[in-house]
């Protein structure tokens, strides 16, 4: 939508489109490169070249709108072409075309399952370049149509989700047939919203469509509301709802849910990608961060529990870890982990510094316990509640090293969402670190666009005790997305969602509070659920919850074993995930912690979803304890912070700083962690552990 | 028509060049449809270009070969270079020449792949004398 509306005015060449059409093209091969632009200046096309791939990269991050199609070739010494085109298409939405000398069907298939639009075999010839320009109307011809409906469905929808955000996952279920049902309506809707909706129709003339730029905080939403709404029974429309953003349309969400479930099988396929991509790239770990948002919102619910855990654990482990897999989600977890310290003040005080980021999203509502501080300080901040999930996902973005390691960067984390995870590994074991990396992550996840819930989440980092099992529920929470669709659900959260913060009162257990936050998921439960705090693993949340929860926990409780398996804990926490309530394959992650703790958690989460509120907490303070135990190796003041429980219930927005001390101090208070003072009983959710 | 006159002669060069098989007609006419008043010797400078890579290409292979155990992987990289190159100038031998290597590496057929690249290069060399006698032709027509 407004990427077209720069394309008009950019060369004028709007109106003569295709004539000048704006392609970069990529090719390390300099005879292919050069022979390549020229015939593309012959198609009288705008061409920039780069025989980098990483270039490439930063030449689009750095103005998205800037081109209109991407042509790599696919072998490329630097980055494999077909992880670029993933990423382009990812982050960018731009389209792009592959170029190869092989045509191997194999390589084909690759193409198309990463995204490219089309596959060109070298050598090129000038008549196939002529029509390439077909691929930029078509991508924007399904975007404008999205955001036409979007406004009347989001509006539907997002009071729908708040009551039954996870019935409405299991709604999605069917949702298939809805679907089709739904788009017979926004056909409809889409004819009265595209009066509404001017820009497509005003630009429509030319043939360029708005493109809907997937900036970080509407991404944060849209990943918010998948995990909310859990991310098998994300359906477009339900999302769109969800995300409550007027412009947006459902075949937007359409087909940005499309890129997303590419990334994330993609990423989840290798582990190393997001390191690879991620660490390299801040914009990829942006990318990570975002979509590692949508897992780590999955992850973190279950870790939301685990969160304090977490806490406990060096967040720096996990938060290696996470970048590492989820690149984000990881992060989030890591960072969450990180802010143990304080966990609730610690939240809070990220979630100060997030809430300016933009966690608006965490309305103040939420409040309540840890979560409610975080959110509120989400909230506070900024963002209006819709858009706090996006901060949310800043605040997750906190928890990427970067937000980390400077806690006072808190603020600045938002800058580079990619970057606060790692930032967040190396301060792992700092508290305060993590906090900053909270912020900074949910800073940087501003970009995320978290709109859903993801502001949320990040929330749970500055509980941070939850903070690691915050962002573990992130991740979690991403990967949960289907049980937890907690992501949309952050942003509704914010009446009900803190409840979360209630249970975590136990500890910072941010986790409960995370929970609530978690990213979205657990928390959309819990925040829509509306004052049940339970919330915040999904665990209690339909079934599918259960298992975010479960996992949210389990995740957490791993995450504080785990940070250091940060990329395990991720993976473990798709296991979570599947697991309704089942911490038991989150345990076998957390080796360190030793599953008990992990069932701790679920019966505690468990118990605590089904509608204590307190849910997390007391079995966060079961397994907690456990997991205190456990974790007291890797950090009692992941624990510590279950204890303080209070920490958590400090919801109120503390300084990041504040919550960093107290999470800091937790530590030292104890051993919490290792007795099983993981006491959460009325943590429920704080001692996510 | 004078048959000596250059334009004949290169003419004539061109045409034995696509009859012969070594270069793709279409391929190389576009090439030279690139030229203009901006570049006017456009086809000349790629296949210049050609040249310089297509050394270095060959010379890349042959470490690899050479080394033990043989990075295939790699071999298969620089193939796809080499083959997307050559094609791009419509060096049709040589890029035949470079799927049968590129088959043998697929194979990991050491051997195969040592005996093959050696019809990469004669190809290659045959190529590169063919054109540089073309465009030193051709240079004429513009004198």
């Amino acid at each position: 939508m407004a990427v077209e509306d720069k394309r008009a005015g950019e060369d004028g060449a709007i109106d003569r489109f295709p004539i000048g059409m704006r392609v970069l093209a990529v090719d390390d091969d300099p005879i292919c490169l050069k022979v390549l632009e020229n015939l593309l200046r012959k198609c009288q096309y705008e061409v920039t070249i780069t025989n980098q791939a990483a270039m490439a990269l930063n030449m689009l991050r750095e103005n998205r709108n800037k081109y209109d199609l991407v042509i790599s070739d696919v072998n490329m010494p630097d980055i494999d072409g077909f992880k670029l085109l993933e990423l382009v298409g990812l982050e960018m939405d731009l389209p792009v075309i592959m170029l190869s000398a092989y045509s191997d069907t194999k390589l084909v298939m690759k193409g198309i399952t990463h995204g490219a639009c089309d596959y060109l075999l070298k050598p090129v010839r000038i008549e196939e370049l002529k029509n390439i320009w077909q691929h930029v109307i078509r991508k924007k011809k399904i975007e404008p149509k999205n955001q036409n409906k979007s406004p009347n469905q989001e509006k539907g929808h997002v009071a729908a989700g708040e009551g039954g955000q996870m019935v409405m996952s299991t709604g999605n279920s069917d949702h298939s047939g809805k679907f089709g049902r739904k788009r017979k309506d926004q056909d409809e809707d889409d004819d009265e919203e595209a009066e509404e909706d001017g820009n497509e129709n005003e630009e429509s003339t030319s043939q360029k469509k708005p493109r809907v730029v997937w900036s970080i905080d509407l991404h944060k939403q849209f990943v918010a509301a998948v995990n909310q709404l859990g991310f098998e029974k994300a359906v477009p429309k339900k999302i769109l709802d969800l995300m409550n953003v007027e412009w947006l349309s459902r075949e937007n969400v359409a087909s940005h849910l499309q890129k997303y479930r590419l990334y994330l099988k993609r990423i989840s396929q290798q582990p190393n990608m997001v390191a690879t991509l991620g660490g390299q790239d801040p914009s990829f770990m942006h990318m990570a961060a975002v979509d590692g948002f949508g897992d780590f919102r999955s992850l973190s619910s279950p870790g939301r529990l685990s969160s304090t855990s977490m806490s406990t654990y060096q967040p720096g482990g996990m938060f290696g870890r996470l970048n590492s897999t989820a690149g984000l989600t990881i992060r989030g977890i890591a960072s969450s982990g990180m802010i143990q310290s304080g966990h609730s003040q610690t939240l809070r005080n990220s979630y100060n510094a997030l809430g300016k980021l933009q966690n608006a999203m965490l309305p103040a509502n939420q409040g309540q316990k840890n979560f409610n501080g975080v959110q509120a300080s989400l909230e506070l901040n900024q963002l209006p509640q819709s858009k706090s999930s996006s901060h949310i996902g800043e605040f997750h973005q906190i928890n990427d090293p970067t937000a980390f390691t400077p806690v006072t960067n808190f603020a600045d984390a938002r800058a580079t969402p990619g970057t606060s995870t790692s930032s967040l590994s190396s301060s792992s074991s700092n508290p305060l670190m993590l906090q900053a990396n909270l912020q900074q992550q949910a800073q940087s996840r501003g970009a995320f666009g978290n709109q859903s819930s993801l502001g949320m989440v990040s929330l749970n980092p500055g509980t941070f005790d939850m903070g690691v099992s915050g962002s573990y529920n992130f991740l979690d929470y991403s990967r949960r997305n289907e049980s937890c669709q907690g992501a949309g659900q952050l942003s509704k959260f914010p009446s009900n969602s803190l409840p979360l913060s209630e249970p975590f009162s136990h500890n910072q257990l941010s986790h409960t509070h995370l929970s609530g936050n978690l990213p979205c998921q657990i928390g959309n439960n819990l925040l829509d659920h509306s004052s049940s705090m339970a919330l915040p693993i999904p665990m209690e949340d339909s079934k599918g919850d259960m298992q975010c929860q479960a996992t949210g926990i389990s995740n957490v409780i791993q995450n504080m074993n785990f940070i250091h398996n940060l990329s395990h804990s991720f993976s473990n926490v798709n296991s979570l995930v599947s697991g309704k309530c089942d911490i038991g394959p989150f345990r076998q992650n957390m080796d360190q912690t030793s599953t008990v703790s992990n069932k701790t958690m679920d019966v505690s989460l468990k118990d605590q979803y089904n509608g204590s509120s307190p849910y997390l907490a007391q079995h966060a303070g079961v397994e907690k304890s456990s997991l205190d135990t456990k974790m007291k190796s890797n950090d009692d003041y992941l624990f510590e912070q279950s204890k303080s429980q209070d920490g958590f219930s400090q919801n109120n927005y503390e300084s990041l700083d504040d919550i960093m001390s107290t999470m800091m101090k937790r530590d030292q208070n104890d051993a919490l962690l290792g007795d099983g003072e993981f006491k959460f009983d009325d943590y429920t959710l704080g001692s996510y552990m | 028509m004078d048959r000596s006159h250059p334009q004949h002669q290169v003419l004539h060069m061109r045409r034995s060049l696509f009859d012969q098989g070594y270069i793709d007609k279409e391929q190389f006419i576009q090439l030279e449809e690139l030229q203009d008043d901006a570049n006017p010797n456009f086809a000349e400078e790629i296949v210049t270009l050609f040249y310089t890579d297509s050394a270095r290409l060959i010379q890349n292979i042959e470490q690899i070969l050479v080394n033990r155990p043989i990075d295939f992987a790699r071999l298969d990289d620089i193939l796809h270079q080499f083959k997307g190159s050559s094609s791009s100038i419509g060096a049709k031998k040589v890029k035949e020449a470079c799927t049968q290597l590129r088959e043998y590496c697929c194979a990991e057929n050491a051997e195969g792949c040592t005996r093959t690249l050696q019809l990469v290069k004669q190809e290659y060399a045959v190529l590169k004398r063919k054109l540089e006698t073309y465009f030193q032709a051709s240079i004429s027509l513009y004198l």
